[in-house]
């Protein structure tokens, strides 16, 4: 046991030394704005650009977006899958999984292919251009990033699901007299609060900084700015780049969090 | 699997006729959205890869992708993959054995599945700045190795915005992947596997060799065909760290879709077209060995 316990701090150790040293290295050059001395200046001048603010706020709004039409399109169809449409399920677990093979740059290629022209029927136009007005952009984006954070947030709202016991549930609110929406509402969605909040920072995480889908669909976004800065800033870049590892590191402590309160031997539903 | 199980009769799922659409009603949107914003722009892709300028139906779209420079294109990208996918594969599973059977106490275990957790989705834009501050040409660690050792990395060959600083960086997001997917698979193992061929005289190295391995290689080659397909696919990393220079597919698409470089539309769709067929060999892979391992794990 000796033996392997040191092999095993030696992999623990050189995973560690990759894991920070980058983070180390970032944080050390976002600090050195100012010659000869160590100073938060490259964070202010960062955080203090009116510009950081407009993408920033635009990624965020987006992200807000995308959380909900996830949330909206994924809990009724696992809910549905999980209660009265079994047969369904490889058929939904295979299109979740889809994202994985068109990554976010042949997404967004087929987007732009599709949507930049009026789709038309037989010379009827059912469909005007999207990628023409802001709004319907913002449509296609929101609608992009859905797609990019289903395989997380399908398999959030399942392992949710799996954890709570559906059916009794369902059954004990419909014989009190309860409807679809209120069972979904009142009952499904607070049981799976965990489950949703993971989902949630895990797209918000994703979001926030994405690059692909903003640049091409020419979008405003944080990704893009922050992409532009690293090419006529020195400093700032590495300063912005410690804030993102912050929001992403909170975002995964917090799912660490919430759901160490659940572990999955709960799992009765089955 | 779920759909295996022969049918429970359920109380809930007794369907008349009205019920019918209720039971679709919950499902319908989640389709047209798939369907809208998944399936659709793939499939424009695929039927774009085979028309010429005028909408005819071609091959010569197909026949293009084997111009020298779309070859090399998927060749890096195909060497990016394969060797992150291979190194991140190796250091991902020793550390989740670390982690797991190697005997470090229960925070060590904690601590790495936190940030493999957020080390896994910190790519993009960010992480190729992280990297230019540490391995860039005065960045933090090169510095470092200059001034305790002497030693210039760059003028030893070294460059973070070739194929191994590329494929360093990808290591960055790969390898904590590995970890997460690996930790439980190794848990799986049971005690009771190891004691009995320990009573039987093995080894070690023959557990390892003839138990161990062999439960795990479907969920090991898997994981790592899947980590191919996540770094096939990404796009920003690379391009914030070397501003397109480096001729990767989804570096060329992009440039594609900013200006049309191929000087035919029809050719960026079959090289799109291309890489879906790669991602979903890789991804199919990686399932059909994840279900393969879920006859002895879990």
């Amino acid at each position: 046991m000796k033996r392997s316990s040191l092999w095993g701090w030696l992999w623990v150790l050189l995973g560690a030394v990759y894991f920070l040293l980058p983070l180390y290295g970032t944080f050390d050059f976002s600090l050195r704005a100012q010659r000869g001395k160590l100073s938060f200046t490259a964070y202010q001048s960062a955080l203090t650009d009116p510009e950081f603010l407009r993408t920033f706020a635009f990624s965020f709004r987006m992200a807000v977006f995308t959380i909900i039409l996830s949330i909206l399109l994924i809990v009724p169809t696992a809910y549905w899958v999980h209660l009265r449409l079994r047969r369904l399920r490889p058929v939904v677990e295979f299109i979740t999984l889809l994202p994985f093979v068109v990554p976010g740059i042949i997404l967004v290629f087929g987007t732009i292919k599709l949507y930049s022209k009026p789709i038309t029927l037989f010379g009827f136009t059912l469909l005007p251009a999207l990628t023409n007005t802001h709004a319907t952009t913002d449509i296609l984006l929101v609608a992009g990033y859905s797609v990019l954070a289903l395989p997380y947030m399908y398999r959030a709202v399942d392992t949710g699901l799996r954890t709570i016991d559906v059916r009794t549930l369902t059954e004990a609110a419909q014989s009190l007299g309860a409807g679809w929406g209120t069972i979904l509402w009142r009952i499904i969605l607070p049981n799976l609060r965990t489950a949703l909040l993971s989902g949630a920072l895990i797209t918000f995480a994703t979001v926030i900084g994405e690059l692909t889908l903003a640049t091409f669909l020419a979008r405003p976004a944080f990704g893009p700015y922050l992409a532009l800065l690293g090419n006529h800033k020195t400093y700032e870049p590495s300063a912005l780049a410690i804030i993102s590892f912050v929001i992403t590191w909170a975002a995964m402590g917090v799912i660490q969090y919430i759901s160490r309160g659940n572990p999955s031997q709960i799992a009765g539903g089955r | 699997m779920v759909n295996a199980l022969p049918a429970q009769k359920l109380p809930v799922s007794k369907t008349t006729d009205r019920s019918w659409f209720w039971n679709w009603l919950g499902v319908i949107p989640f389709f047209i959205f798939a369907i809208a914003f998944l399936i659709l722009p793939s499939i424009s892709l695929f039927v774009g890869s085979f028309q010429d300028s005028k909408g005819d139906f071609t091959f010569a779209n197909l026949q293009g992708l084997a111009e020298q420079s779309i070859v090399n294109a998927y060749w890096l990208s195909i060497r990016v993959s394969a060797v992150t996918a291979l190194g991140g594969g190796l250091l991902g599973f020793l550390l989740a054995y670390a982690i797991t059977l190697g005997g470090t106490p229960r925070w060590v275990r904690a601590a790495i599945t936190t940030f493999s957790g957020v080390a896994s989705n910190f790519a993009g834009v960010p992480l190729a700045f992280a990297f230019i501050a540490t391995l860039g040409r005065t960045g933090f660690a090169t510095v470092l190795f200059r001034d305790l050792f002497g030693f210039n990395i760059y003028s030893k060959g070294f460059n973070l915005y070739s194929f191994y600083g590329l494929s360093l960086t990808y290591l960055y997001f790969q390898f904590p992947l590995m970890v997460l997917i690996m930790a439980p698979a190794l848990d799986g193992l049971r005690r009771e596997w190891r004691e009995a061929s320990e009573n039987l005289g093995a080894s070690s190295a023959q557990y390892w060799r003839y138990v161990a391995l062999p439960i795990l290689l479907p969920s090991l080659l898997g994981t790592m065909i899947l980590l191919f397909g996540n770094a096939f696919g990404a796009y920003a990393t690379a391009y914030a760290l070397t501003g397109g220079r480096l001729n990767l597919v989804t570096i060329l698409i992009g440039a594609q879709m900013r200006g049309d470089v191929l000087h035919n539309p029809g050719l960026g769709y079959a090289l799109a077209f291309g890489m879906v067929v790669i991602m979903a060999i890789s991804i199919g892979l990686y399932t059909w060995l994840q279900r393969r391992t879920e006859r002895w794990l879990k």
